[in-house]
């Protein structure tokens, strides 16, 4: 059928279903499409317009706001760095008992990772990732930085003795790299060129004879090419103490070095294999565990073990645990000692003062709205600046002043003992503690509640107050019963700004908190930029956000959300 | 007013010490009376009722209810039902609740509360709407809840401001009606206030006009359609011709003016007594007659000409021009034996002497 003539029928369809659209069926647009459709098409341009609307605001949130909340979640479960910076430690720990040390297979696999990460500079970082778990175990991990060299010593030694051949740095290339990278690289040395070493490929089939060697030696050589600064070359360079002790338990484990034939394996390299496979049975064993225990006491006893093989996961609820004072132990989830229990308590304190601060807020506010929004308009709005006052000048400025005012050789203390309301030697404290946080905060955030009252309450009509009193109420009752419940919602409004400001606020705390008027947000704030655990950082952070959106669900719950008005 | 229910004696008020807004008020008004204050914006009308309700305080005078001086009672205590012009019935309850908040704070049983709560609804014919919010019924509706609201607590006072401005005309009829009859039934003394004059006229017993913070004129509406006391009343009220001249002659009941184009006409004297005074002469529309034959033989006539003429259906509209003004208005009604007439046309207009009220200049 040609198109003309599907034009020509779908018309006369048209036609034909207009005609007895009249009668029944879907009603029709005056082009003859079924009226939904056309409707469907309208709006639909009227929403991409919306959106187009809307695209920066929502690129600018998701980018800003959504990703750094969805990062911080992320983070705060996230534990990679134990299984990327050990992976062989960790796998080979997944079948350990946890009741002795580990064998020798499982510190071999340990040698083979703290190496490559020595080299790489990350071993430190895993130390403190795994510090906050177990304390001591950094220094664990900086001082096997410098003793990782030992391990495996003994057989390097005991292999150049028996052919000093071993030593040669060409002796494991030829063993242990691709002909065709060997070719590549001497293409790319014959030219001074800027570029990078192409990277190293072990040749085919060592892996299987010599698993353990092929692995170490790839990373060994990975490792060299991979320094930043200047990459040095395995091609120049004598393999790394480890190598030499995962050749010695391959060739001790019984690889099949003596069937090797074949052209990938240059002749000298295999006889050179072959001798030493037959010289590994009379070498001088040497006990890793010992050498590990040389460099680091702590190697040899089991907490170091139990603590990677805990937080071997990728994922660790570690972080979340640790910020309502548990702790993941092997035996389950525990409690952390007394001492040690802050988090509970910060969040406790947080939330009791964050209430204080709003009902002082509600209390010092509200009288000051409803003087404000009964005055003239010229006279509240010159009021009502004095009421933003405080928003011009620095957060810092103000808060700093408050310690001007309350400590005790301070303004307010000063004028107590002049009136004599309190002795010379029994000056209030109140500043490094609770009152003085509860102080300076109420101060800081009551704008945040005088704002929306003054707004819904300006908007409450005298005449309903003139209204009650004719009808017999007294003024106390007319303002209970009649203005009061609706000024609620801008209660409301400013109970919500000035809580969630108040349980995430920081700066004021930390200046006039001292140690025990401290929120949860300082804690946040130390292990962001102290400590640097950002995982607890992060933990303690969803677990804040979790608590607001419940009480805000709460709030909606008990009050009700429409019941908010900010004017 | 020996026997006033309400008195207003040589009452004035200031807001801001500079000018009074209320100037040597007084009024009487007596028990079951309906008396409405009229007047343009900005006369004092409400400053009047607040100062009876208690929400503003008289600046000098004295003010009773009941033969006892209100002054010093506060607004809670004075027992005065009050209608506001935004009705102000309370968002945050239900028409049930609204109603029986004034009957809540006198301490009224809750059996005793429901039954009289019904029976206002009742009252206004909304007994279904108990339940509702006030944001969930009409303008018309909640008009009547107001007024049920007012009247719930049997007060013998009861104020209302405007309470039917925001209503379309019907509604208006109606609920003017509604509020009349039921003042009349339940007995009770209304003040009202208003600057729609048809409201005023059709509701009242006694209307007050005022203007510039005075009482211009008290008196019942057809006194006060057919008597205006002075210019401003004339004009106020109703819809009026009005001629400017010079006191001619002086009879015992008439009196003869010259028009400043120098044509006479007769009108009765109410604020002259002199020759030689300054006057305006009000004459009603549908007081002038176009017909010779009804007139007294010696009585003075005017040339007119037609400038327009409008069928209203029940009246004819004409507008002439008399004595150099476009202006004055004729209006006659649709009977057989009326001409229309045609724009251009010359004829002669007059009047009983009694009609046309030569008043304050
Ligand atoms: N609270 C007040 N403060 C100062 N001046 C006021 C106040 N209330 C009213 N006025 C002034 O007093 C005068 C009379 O006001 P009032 O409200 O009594 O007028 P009204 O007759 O009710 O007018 P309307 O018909 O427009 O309601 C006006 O000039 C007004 O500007
Ligand atoms: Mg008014």
């Amino acid at each position: 059928m040609s198109d003309a003539t599907a034009g020509n029928l779908s018309q006369a369809a048209a036609e034909a279903r207009r005609d007895d659209a009249a009668q029944t069926g879907p009603m029709l647009a005056a082009d003859g499409r079924p009226l939904k459709q056309s409707l469907n098409r309208a709006l639909r341009a009227q929403k991409l317009r919306a959106l187009a609307l809307i695209a920066p605001l929502l690129i600018f949130l998701l980018v800003t706001f959504v990703a750094p909340i969805l990062d911080m979640l992320f983070r705060s479960v996230e534990n990679q760095i134990v299984s990327e910076t050990l992976p062989r430690t960790v796998i080979a720990l997944e079948d350990w008992d946890a009741e002795d040390l580990p064998s020798e297979d499982i510190y071999a696999a340990l040698a083979y990772d703290l190496h490559a990460a020595v080299e790489r500079r990350i071993h430190t970082r895993l130390g403190s990732r795994l510090n906050y778990e177990e304390t001591g175990l950094s220094s664990i991990f900086r001082r096997s930085g410098r003793g990782i060299d030992d391990v495996g010593e003994g057989y390097a030694d005991q292999f150049i003795d028996l052919d000093p051949a071993w030593e040669e740095p060409a002796t494991w290339i030829g063993l242990m790299a691709d002909p065709d990278w060997i070719a590549e690289q001497a293409a790319w040395a014959a030219t001074e060129t800027e570029a990078r070493e192409p990277v190293f490929q072990l040749a085919p089939g060592i892996a299987d004879l010599l698993p353990e060697t092929a692995d170490a030696y790839r990373s060994f050589a990975l490792a060299l090419q991979a320094e930043a600064r200047n990459p040095d070359s395995p091609t120049t360079e004598e393999p790394w103490n480890t190598v030499f002790l995962a050749l010695y338990r391959d060739l001790s484990a019984g690889a099949e070095v003596g069937a090797v034939e074949g052209p990938e394996f240059a002749r000298a390299e295999v006889v050179r294999l072959q001798e030493a496979a037959a010289a590994v049975a009379s070498f001088t064993p040497v006990d890793l565990r010992a050498t590990f225990a040389d460099i680091d006491e702590g190697w040899a006893e089991m907490p170091i073990w139990t603590t990677i093989q805990t937080f071997s996961d990728p994922y660790t609820a570690g972080y979340f645990l640790a910020a309502v004072d548990l702790q993941l132990t092997p035996s389950g989830i525990e409690v952390v000692e007394e001492n040690q229990r802050i988090y509970m308590l910060l969040f406790q304190r947080t939330m009791v003062l964050s209430l204080t601060i709003m009902g002082l807020c509600v209390i010092l506010g509200y009288p000051i709205a409803y003087l404000l929004s009964n005055l003239p308009l010229r006279t509240s709005n010159m009021l009502l600046i004095l009421v933003l006052l405080p928003f011009w000048t620095s957060l810092l400025v103000r808060t700093s002043a408050w310690k001007v005012l309350l400590q005790q050789e301070g303004v307010i203390n000063d004028l107590l003992v002049w009136i004599g309301l309190v002795a010379d030697d029994a000056r209030l404290a109140m500043i490094n503690n609770q009152v003085g946080t509860v102080v300076a905060m109420t101060h800081i955030l009551l704008p945040f509640m005088i704002l929306p009252l003054y707004s819904v309450m300006k908007t409450i009509p005298p005449s309903y107050m003139r209204a009650a009193k004719s009808l017999g109420a007294t003024n106390w009752t007319a303002f209970r019963r009649v203005y009061f419940p609706q000024s609620v919602p801008g209660i409301g409004a400013g109970c919500i700004l000035v809580f969630i400001l108040s349980i995430g606020y920081y700066i004021t705390p930390e200046i006039v908190g001292g140690r025990t008027g401290i929120f949860i947000s300082n804690r946040i704030a130390f292990h962001i930029s102290d400590s640097l655990n950002w995982g607890l950082a992060a933990a303690l952070g969803s677990i804040l956000l979790a608590l607001v959106l419940v009480l805000y669900w709460l709030y909606d719950r008990i009050v009700g959300i429409d019941n908010v008005k900010l004017g | 007013m020996q026997d006033a229910f309400v008195s207003f004696d040589r009452v004035q008020k200031s807001y801001d010490g500079e000018t009074l807004v209320v100037k040597d008020l007084n009024l009487a008004i007596g028990k079951g009376e309906f008396l409405t204050m009229l007047g343009p914006s900005g006369s004092g009308k409400t400053t009047c009722l607040m100062m009876l309700a208690g929400f503003e305080t008289a600046t000098h005078g004295e003010i009773t209810l009941g033969g006892n001086p209100i002054n010093n009672i506060p607004p809670h205590k004075r027992g005065i039902g009050m209608v506001f012009q935004n009705y102000a019935l309370f968002p945050h309850m239900t028409v049930a609740e609204n109603l029986a908040f004034p009957l809540e704070v006198r301490k009224i049983g809750k059996s005793d509360r429901e039954a009289k709560v019904m029976r206002a609804l009742d009252m206004v014919q909304m007994g279904d709407f108990g339940g509702r919010r006030p944001a969930q019924l009409s303008g018309g509706q909640q008009q009547r809840i107001a007024l049920a609201r007012a009247l719930v607590f049997e007060p013998e006072l009861v104020l209302m401001d405007e309470p039917l401005g925001a209503l379309d005309k019907q509604l208006r009829e109606t609920m003017q009606f509604e509020i009349t009859n039921l003042a009349h039934r339940l007995g009770i003394t209304v003040v009202y206030v208003t600057h729609d004059q048809t409201e005023a006229l059709t509701m009242s017993d006694r209307v007050a006009v005022f203007d510039d913070g005075r009482i211009q004129q008290l008196d019942a509406p057809d006194v006060l359609y057919e008597q205006p006391q002075n210019s401003f009343v004339a004009q106020f009220i109703g819809e009026n011709n009005t001629l400017e001249g010079t006191v001619a002659e002086m009879h015992e009941d008439m009196c003869v003016v010259r028009l400043d184009d120098g044509e006479l006409i007769d009108a009765l004297p109410v604020n002259v007594s002199e020759v030689g005074q300054r006057t305006k002469v009000s004459i009603r529309p549908e007081r002038v007659e176009m017909n010779k034959d009804r007139l007294a033989p010696d009585a003075h006539t005017l040339k007119a000409e037609v400038v327009e003429f409008i069928y209203m259906g029940d009246i004819y509209r004409t507008r002439l021009r008399v004595a150099g003004h476009e202006d004055f208005v004729v209006k006659t009604r649709n009977a057989p034996d009326q001409r229309r007439l045609k724009p251009g046309e010359r004829i002669e207009i007059g009047w009983l002497p009694q009609d046309c009220r030569a008043l304050d200049a």
